[in-house]
C-alpha cells in the first residue's frame, strides 16, 4: 500500500469499503455516474415495457393496471433516478477538479447523500411486487388518484422522500463548494460555466425538493392518517396538490437542464477552438432562467380551470421564459461561429443536443400559448415535448459530458468510431421514436394510454420500432464505456482535446485520487479563463 | 413497388390531407377551434422562419468553420450590441404573439349565456351527462365490446372502426346553440375533452369548472378522457351528437318521458322483469367498478356472487347499499327506483338465485 501523500489514508481502503465509506469526491462522482447508468436501464427497459404494448391496438402483453404502473415507474425512475443522480455525479467528479479544489465541502455528507440513494430505488423496485403493485398514479402522483392507489404508493412517497434528502444535501455541497472552495483568482465570473449552472441548479433544488416533499406527506397522511388535505370528500383541495406538486415540478425541469447547458457551454468551446461567446450574458440568461423557472408553474394547469387572468398571466410567463433560453441558443451558435470546429463524439452530441433541444423549446412555446394548450394538454404533443427536452436534451447533454471527461476519468481514449456510431444511431432512432409523437398529440391521442383508437395505429408502430433500436443504441454506450475503461484505444493525455483550457485538464490522466491538495497557481487559473485564454492563443 | 426518392416524398405529401386524422388536427366544428388551428398555424410559420434562420446559421459554421478545411478560429467572444439584438427581438416577437392570443383566451372562458347546460360528472370509468334545464341525465359508457380489447392470445381481432371511441349513449346537443359545459367528478381527476371542439376541461371531485362551444355543423365528434384515472382510463370516450334543433327538442321530449315513466308513481309496483332489466343498467353504472361486471371482486372489492349479505336476508342488503360500510360507498343518491332494481338483480343474477325481489316502496320505506 503506498502513501501517496501524508493526507492519503482514504487510499489505503480497498474492495467494497472503499465504496461503502468513500468520501474522495472522484469516488463519489464514479458512484452517481454508475447508480445513475445502472437506473437509466431499469427506466429504459420499462420505457420498452410501454412502447411494446403501444405497438398495436389492443391489449397484448400487460393489464391496463401494470401499464400505468410501468409509466409511473418509469417516469420516476428516469427523473430522480436517473438525470438528476447523474449530474449530481459530474458534479462532484468535475467542479473540485474544474474550479481547483481539493474535494467536495462536505466529504462524508456526500458520502451519506450517494448511499440514500440505493435504498430509495429498491423501495420502487420492490414497489413492483407488493400486494396491489407499484404505484400508478403517473410521476405526477395527482390525487385522489394516488390516495386509491395501494402500499406500492406509500413505497413512492419514502423513496421520493429519501431522494430529496439526497439532493438537498448534495446541493448544499456544491453551493459551498462553489462559493468557498475556488482557487485564488477565480472569482465567480470567471467560474467555467459549468460551476455556475451547477450552482444554480442547487439552488433550485433547495428551494423546491422540500416543497415536494410536504405534498408527498400530505399525500401518506391523506392516505393513513385521515387528514383531508386532498380528499375532496373531507373538505380538502385535489387542485391544491397540483399547485405544490408544479410549484416543485416546474424548477425541477430547469433543474434537469441547466447542467445540460453548462456541460455544452464546456464542450462547443473546446471543439471549435474559441472561447464562450457571451459568457457574462449566459450567466445572466441561467440566473433569469432560474428565477423565471418560479412563476410558471401552472401552465402544467390550464386545463384544469383558471380565472381567464391567471391564465394570462402564467402563459406570458412561460413565453417570456422562451427569451433567456433564446439567448443561449444564439450564444452557443456565435460560440461556433468563425470557429475551427472538429466533431469528435461530445461535440456531436452537443450540436445534436442544441438542434434537439430547440424543437423541443419550439414544442415548448406551442404549448406555451393557453387555447393551444387546450387542444394538447395531456396528449402525446406533451409527451413528445418533454422528450426532446429531456431525452436530446439532458440525457444528450450526459453522453457528450461522458465522452468528453472519460479520458480524465480513466487515463485511456474511448473508441471515437463507436462513440459517433452511438451519436448517429441514438440520433435517428431518437427521432424516429419521438417526432411520430408530435402527430399523435396533433391527431388527439391522449398520454398515458394502454390501448389506442384505430387511427393512431401507424405513428405507434413507428415510435415502438424507432424506442427499440434506440434501446439497442445504449448498449453500444456501455460497451464503449467499458472498454474504454479497460485500455480503449490507447492513453490519454493530461489534455486530450487542444482546444480545451480549463482547470481539469490541467492535471494528469486518469485524474490522480486527490488533486489541487495545493490550490493551482493563479497563473495557471488565469489560463483556464475565458478572456485569458484568447489572449494566450495569440501571443 | 420501388420508389424513387422524389416520386416516394410526393406519394406522401399527396396522401396527408387523406390521413389528416392521423397526423393533425380534427376538423374544427366551433369558433374556437377554427382560431386555435389558425393560431397554431401562424406560430408554426413563425417558428419555421426562426429555424430556418438560427439553424441556416449554425449550418453555415458547421460546413464552412471547420478544421478539417483548415479553418482558423477567430477569438472574438463578446458583442453587447448584438447580445441586446437578440434578447430584444424575440421578446418583440413574443409580445406580436400574445395580443391576438389573449382575445382567444378571453372568449374561451367567456361561458355568459348558455343556450342549454349540461353536467358533466366524470366517473371510473363513464361520463354522466344531466341536462340541467330539461332534468333528464343518464349515463354514457363504452361500446367497444372486451373482446375486441383484450388481446392477450395474439388472435387477429376484426375490431369496429370506431375502435374505443364508441359508446352506449352519447350525450346529444343542438346545432348553432351555446352549450355550457358543467364538469366535476364523484371519485378522481378526468378530464371532458372533444378536439374538434378545442374543448378540454378537467372534471374534479369537489369542483364545478366550466367551458362552452357552440357547434356549427351537425356530425358525430369524439374525444376522450385525457387526464390518467385509474385502471381504464383508456376506455372512456366522450362522444358528442350534434343535431338540428327541431331533431335536439324531438329527442329531449322524448328522453324526459321515458325517464318520467321511471320515475312517475312511488308506489308502482314493478315486475320482476323490469326491475332485473333495470337493474342490471344501474349496478353496470355503479357498482361493476367495485365488484366486477361478473360479481366475482377483485382484490379488496368483495364477491358478490354467493356472498352473505347478497344472498342473505333482504334487509341487511338493502341496509349496506345506502348507508355503506368501510371501502363501500353509501348510496343514497340513487333513486328509490335504482336500489330496488339493483339489489333484485344483485340477488337473482351474478350466479345468485334468492329468488325473491325489492319494490322501490320498500326502499322509500327503508330510508325514513
Ligand atoms: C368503491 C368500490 C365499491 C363500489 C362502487 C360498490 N361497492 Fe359494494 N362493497 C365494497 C366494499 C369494499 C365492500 C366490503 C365492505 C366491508 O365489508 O367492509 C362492499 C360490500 C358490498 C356488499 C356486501 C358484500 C359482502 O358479502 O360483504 C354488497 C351487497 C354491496 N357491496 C353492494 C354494492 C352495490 C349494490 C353497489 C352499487 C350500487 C356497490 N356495492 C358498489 C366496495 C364497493
Ligand atoms: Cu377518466
Amino acid at each position: 500500500m503506498t502513501h501517496e501523500h501524508p493526507h492519503g489514508d482514504h487510499d489505503t481502503v480497498r474492495g467494497w469499503r472503499r465504496w461503502l465509506y468513500a468520501t474522495n469526491h472522484k469516488d463519489i462522482g464514479t458512484l452517481y455516474l454508475c447508480f445513475a447508468g445502472l437506473m437509466f436501464f431499469t427506466g429504459g427497459i420499462m420505457a420498452l415495457g410501454i412502447r411494446l404494448e403501444l405497438f398495436q391496438p389492443g391489449l397484448q402483453y400487460w393489464q391496463p393496471e401494470f401499464y400505468n404502473q410501468l409509466v409511473t415507474l418509469h417516469g420516476v425512475i428516469m427523473v430522480f433516478g436517473a438525470i438528476m443522480p447523474a449530474f449530481t455525479g459530474l458534479a462532484n467528479w468535475m467542479l473540485p477538479l474544474m474550479i481547483g479544489a481539493p474535494d467536495m465541502a462536505f466529504a462524508r455528507m456526500n458520502n451519506w447523500s450517494f448511499w440514500l440513494l440505493p435504498p430509495a430505488a429498491l423501495l420502487l423496485v420492490i414497489s413492483l411486487f407488493v400486494p396491489g403493485g407499484a404505484a400508478a398514479a403517473g410521476w405526477t402522483f395527482y390525487p385522489p388518484l394516488s390516495l386509491q392507489d395501494g402500499m406500492g404508493m406509500d413505497f413512492a412517497i419514502f423513496a421520493i422522500h429519501l431522494l430529496g434528502i439526497s439532493s438537498i444535501m448534495g446541493s448544499i455541497n456544491i453551493v459551498v463548494t462553489v462559493l468557498n472552495m475556488r482557487a485564488p483568482g477565480m472569482t465567480l465570473l470567471k467560474m467555467p460555466l459549468f460551476a455556475w449552472t451547477s450552482l444554480i441548479t442547487a439552488y433550485l433544488l433547495i428551494a423546491v425538493a422540500p416543497v415536494l416533499a410536504g405534498a408527498v406527506t400530505m399525500l401518506l397522511t391523506d392516505r393513513h392518517f385521515d387528514t383531508h388535505f386532498f380528499k375532496a370528500a373531507g373538505g380538502g383541495d385535489p387542485v391544491l396538490f397540483q399547485h405544490i406538486f408544479w410549484f416543485f415540478g416546474h424548477p425541477e425541469v430547469y433543474i434537469m437542464a441547466l447542467p445540460a447547458f453548462g456541460i455544452v457551454s464546456q464542450i462547443i468551446p473546446t471543439f471549435t477552438r474559441k472561447p464562450l461567446f457571451g459568457y457574462v450574458s449566459m450567466v445572466y440568461a441561467t440566473c433569469a432562467i432560474g428565477i423565471m423557472s418560479f412563476t410558471v408553474w401552472a401552465h402544467h394547469m390550464f386545463s384544469v380551470g383558471m380565472p381567464a387572468t391567471a391564465q394570462l398571466f402564467f402563459m406570458f410567463m412561460t413565453m417570456l421564459i422562451a427569451v433567456p433560453t433564446g439567448v443561449k441558443v444564439f450564444n452557443w451558435i456565435a460560440t461556433m461561429w468563425e470557429g475551427s470546429m472538429s466533431f469528435e463524439t461530445p461535440m456531436l452530441f452537443a450540436i445534436g443536443f442544441v438542434c434537439l433541444f430547440t424543437v423541443g423549446g419550439f414544442s415548448g412555446l406551442v404549448l406555451s400559448i393557453a387555447p393551444i394548450d387546450t387542444q394538447m394538454h395531456d396528449t402525446y404533443y406533451v409527451v413528445a415535448h418533454f422528450h426532446y427536452v429531456l431525452v436530446a436534451g439532458a440525457l444528450f447533454s450526459l453522453f457528450g459530458a461522458v465522452y468528453y471527461w472519460l479520458p480524465k476519468w480513466t487515463g485511456y481514449m474511448y473508441s471515437e468510431k463507436l462513440g459517433k456510431l452511438h451519436f448517429w444511431w441514438s440520433m435517428i432512432a431518437f427521432n424516429i421514436t419521438f417526432f411520430p409523437m408530435h402527430f399523435l398529440g396533433l391527431a388527439g391521442m391522449p398520454r398515458r394510454i394502454p390501448d389506442y383508437a384505430l387511427q393512431f395505429t401507424d405513428f405507434n408502430a413507428l415510435a415502438t420500432v424507432g424506442s427499440m433500436l434506440f434501446g439497442l443504441a445504449q448498449l453500444l454506450f456501455v460497451y464503449n464505456i467499458v472498454h474504454c475503461v479497460r485500455g480503449g484505444v490507447g492513453k490519454a493525455s493530461a489534455c486530450p482535446w487542444d482546444g480545451a483550457n480549463t482547470l481539469e485538464w490541467q492535471v494528469a490522466s486518469p485524474a490522480p485520487h486527490h488533486t489541487w491538495h495545493e490550490p493551482p497557481s493563479e497563473a495557471i487559473v488565469r489560463r483556464g479563463l475565458v478572456a485569458q485564454a484568447l489572449e494566450n492563443r495569440h501571443e | 413497388m420501388k420508389h424513387t426518392g422524389p416520386g416516394w416524398m410526393i406519394a406522401l405529401l399527396a396522401s396527408m390531407p387523406a390521413h389528416a386524422a392521423e397526423w393533425t388536427f380534427q376538423p374544427p366544428v366551433t369558433a374556437i377551434a377554427r382560431d386555435v388551428g389558425a393560431l397554431h398555424a401562424w406560430i408554426m410559420w413563425i417558428i419555421l422562419a426562426i429555424f430556418v434562420l438560427v439553424f441556416g446559421v449554425m449550418f453555415y459554421a458547421i460546413l464552412r468553420h471547420r478544421r478539417s478545411l483548415g479553418h482558423e478560429a477567430r477569438h472574438f467572444h463578446e458583442n453587447t450590441t448584438v447580445e441586446i439584438l437578440w434578447t430584444l427581438i424575440p421578446l418583440l416577437i413574443l409580445i406580436g404573439m400574445a395580443w391576438p392570443v389573449a382575445k382567444v383566451v378571453l372568449a374561451q372562458k367567456d361561458t355568459r349565456n348558455p343556450g342549454l347546460t349540461i353536467k358533466v360528472t366524470g366517473q371510473q370509468w363513464l361520463w354522466q351527462y344531466d341536462y340541467l334545464d330539461h332534468r333528464v341525465g343518464f349515463k354514457s359508457r363504452l361500446a367497444t365490446p372486451r373482446t375486441q380489447i383484450n388481446n392477450y392470445d395474439g388472435l387477429p381481432i376484426q375490431r369496429s372502426p370506431r375502435y374505443l371511441l364508441e359508446v352506449d349513449e352519447p350525450l346529444v346537443v343542438p346545432v348553432d346553440t351555446k352549450v355550457r359545459i358543467l364538469t366535476t367528478s364523484n371519485d378522481v381527476i378526468h378530464s371532458w375533452g372533444v378536439p374538434a371542439f378545442a374543448v378540454k376541461q378537467d372534471a374534479i371531485p369537489g369542483y364545478i369548472r366550466d367551458t362552452w362551444f357552440t357547434a356549427t355543423q351537425t356530425g358525430t365528434f369524439r374525444g376522450q378522457c385525457v387526464e390518467l384515472c385509474g385502471r381504464d382510463h383508456a376506455f372512456m370516450p366522450v362522444v358528442v351528437k350534434v343535431v338540428s334543433k327541431d331533431e335536439f327538442s324531438r329527442w329531449i321530449t322524448q328522453k324526459q318521458a321515458e325517464q318520467q315513466k321511471v320515475a312517475s308513481d312511488p308506489n308502482r309496483v314493478w315486475t320482476r322483469a323490469e326491475l332485473m332489466q333495470h337493474g342490471e343498467k344501474v349496478y353496470k353504472d355503479n357498482c361493476a367498478s367495485c365488484h366486477q361486471e361478473n360479481g366475482k371482486g377483485l382484490g379488496p372489492f368483495p364477491a358478490l356472487t354467493g356472498s352473505k349479505i347478497a344472498t342473505g336476508p333482504i334487509t341487511g342488503h338493502l341496509a349496506i347499499v345506502l348507508k355503506g360500510k368501510n371501502a363501500m360507498p353509501a348510496w343514497p343518491s340513487l333513486s328509490n327506483e335504482d336500489i330496488a332494481a339493483v339489489v333484485t338483480y344483485e340477488r337473482n343474477a351474478l350466479g345468485n338465485k334468492v329468488g325473491d325481489e325489492l319494490q322501490p316502496k320498500a326502499v322509500a320505506a327503508a330510508r325514513q
